[in-house]
């Protein structure tokens, strides 16, 4: 049920395969394979319930695969939140997390103090305090973001499109190489939403994965390479997004019509 | 008017103590969200230990050092062995356990020390330097001042300037949020339990020798004073410690000075009572509570 056939000889930056969660009685994913290829933009989507969050939080070790493997780089993830970072995985919060008392510029240090390889070195030879704090890694990013000039600004007085732009810059300041992205567009206009996905394009250009869980349609078919659409926790679809939009199985899930034929098992 | 002088300046450094005792109450509250009712038994045993090292070295610098050190051991183990096994579902359970804290560190200093007061030498003398022909503080008072304001703005620093500080107000703010951010939360708290205590035994330290001596129950009104004082400033403020503290020490050296001792703790409750009718939150305290 692997959605992409790669080429190259190295693993995928991502592999989810057989997937497999339950809650209690309720199977909330079954059997979910696909991967993520470097530099690819990848989008979770399907109606709600369908298992997307679910399968980001399995990938980040929030919750616990039943079946079934996560790995990064070939290497079963890690899954401690140090151990994420380590390995490269950056991720944006639900509900943003930032920390409202906290300044934008020390929201988006807070990930550089932990203890992970990939963050600047504390000691290299006349490195400076603000070497060591990761100051200049944080400043960059938040340029990049146009966020420049609020750095000194506590985030909790920032308007939602600028806090989203925060988590998102928290994310990104650890030079992830897979970058999980939790419904990203989510609360935006459409300004801020080309804004966004020029920033995704950006992120993807420079080499980083991208997994998505969106339900903005535009949005998903501007920045996506591939879609993989699940419902009831089956993979029922996957493809480029223009492939997806024309599987009659995808607009079978999201009409909730029976188009006489089976229901959701069919793959494509 | 020399008298009122004298009683600024001598509450201002009696305000010192007091508002490095509030912040060493604020920095637990931050790291743990406890308010810590054990805090003045626990400063108190370091000050035994600077006791003893003094008394056998000769050397006041060393046992200095000594109750520093051995604050911050204490505040480590406390939190490591006892408080992390406190369950957190009821805040109920953190203060009886500090009660208990409380009986058996007093009882075991009672035992091991006696229950009397022992004179406690300062560095410094104490007799208040004329300026113009009016008293001011001692210099003694100088040095708690001085030594006060090192230590607070040595904590400004760690707090606001590095990258341990962060982490440190980060998990403060929001423990789950940083945990998922890679930082590690329990051994946040423990730090804050760690230069909680530290900072508090300083405070018992500089304190002993303006009072009747040493004796188990030596910081008991220092923490009354300075609960006060960090429940004024808004708990989680250290500048509203700072400021609160300052302020009661310099009302408790008023009203002892014009009125009488016995009139002091009722103006401190009195100042409470007013701030919590005017402001419930504390003077200084953030608009919004810790999220998750
Ligand atoms: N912690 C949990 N405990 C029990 N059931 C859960 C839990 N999390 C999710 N579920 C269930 O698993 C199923 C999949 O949920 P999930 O949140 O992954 O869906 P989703 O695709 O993200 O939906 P939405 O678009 O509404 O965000 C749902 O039926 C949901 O009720
Ligand atoms: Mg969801």
């Amino acid at each position: 049920m692997t959605t992409q056939s790669r080429t190259a000889d190295s693993p995928p930056r991502l592999e989810v395969s057989g997937l497999t969660v339950t809650f209690g009685g309720l199977t909330a994913v079954d059997d979910v394979s696909f991967t993520v290829g470097d530099g690819e933009t990848v989008a979770l989507i399907g109606p709600n319930g369908a298992g997307k969050t679910t399968v980001f939080n399995a990938v980040c070790g929030l919750v616990r695969a039943r079946r079934g493997q996560v790995r990064v780089d070939g290497a079963p993830a890690p899954s401690s939140a140090t151990g994420l970072l380590g390995a490269g995985v950056s991720r944006t919060l639900q509900g943003l997390g930032l920390f409202d008392r906290l300044t934008v510029l020390e929201n988006v240090l807070v990930p550089l103090t932990g203890t992970s390889p990939r963050r600047p070195r504390r000691r290299t030879p006349g490195g400076s305090r603000a070497r060591a704090l990761g100051l200049d890694t944080a400043r960059e990013t938040l340029a990049a973001l146009g966020l420049g000039d609020l750095a000194a600004v506590p985030a909790g007085t920032l308007p939602y499109p600028e806090r989203k732009r925060v988590a998102l810059a928290r994310a990104l300041v650890t030079r992830p190489r897979l970058l999980l992205l939790d419904e990203p567009a989510g609360g935006l206009g459409p300004a801020d939403i080309d804004r966004l996905a020029g920033t995704v394009r950006d992120v993807s250009g420079a080499g980083c994965s991208v997994l998505l869980v969106e339900h903005h349609v535009d949005f998903v078919t501007d920045v996506a390479d591939r879609v993989v659409v699940l419902d009831f926790g089956h993979v029922i679809a996957a493809g480029t997004p223009d492939e997806v939009r024309r599987d009659p199985a995808v607009e079978e899930a999201y009409l909730g019509v029976p188009a006489g034929t089976g229901a959701s098992e069919e793959t494509a | 008017m020399e008298r009122l002088v004298f009683l600024l300046s001598t509450g201002l450094a009696r305000g010192a103590v007091l508002a490095l005792f509030a912040l060493s109450l604020v920095i637990v509250y931050r790291a743990a969200r406890v308010v810590n009712f054990a805090q003045a038994a626990l400063a108190v045993v370091p000050v035994y230990v600077a006791f003893a090292i003094t008394s056998a070295t000769g050397s006041y610098w060393l046992g200095l050092a000594a109750a520093l050190a051995t604050g911050a051991l204490l505040g480590t183990v406390v939190e490591r062995r006892l408080m992390r096994l406190v369950p957190q579902d009821n805040p109920l359970a953190g203060i009886i356990v500090a009660i208990g804290l409380v009986m058996v560190l007093q009882a075991g200093l009672a035992i091991a020390f006696g229950p009397d007061h022992r004179p406690v030498h300062a560095p410094f003398p104490q007799r208040p330097l004329e300026v113009g022909g009016v008293g001011l503080m001692s210099p003694y008072d100088l040095f708690v001042l001085v030594v006060a304001a090192v230590v607070m703005g040595g904590l400004a620093l760690l707090f606001n300037r590095t990258s341990l500080g962060l982490q440190l107000r980060a998990a403060a703010f929001a423990p789950e949020t940083s945990r998922l951010l890679g930082v590690r939360v329990p051994r946040m708290v423990t730090l804050g339990w760690t230069l909680s205590i530290a900072t508090a035994a300083l405070a018992a330290l500089l304190l002993v020798p303006t009072g009747l001596g040493l004796d188990p129950h030596a910081a008991d009104v220092l923490f009354v004073n300075a609960f006060a004082a960090a429940v004024v400033g808004g708990l989680d403020s250290p500048a509203g410690a700072l400021v609160a503290g300052l302020s009661v020490g310099v009302l408790v050296a008023l009203v002892t000075g014009y009125a009488s001792a016995a009139a002091a703790p009722p103006a401190v409750l009195a100042l409470l009572t007013v701030v919590l009718l005017v402001r419930p939150q504390g003077l200084f305290a953030a608009r919004e509570a810790r999220t998750a």
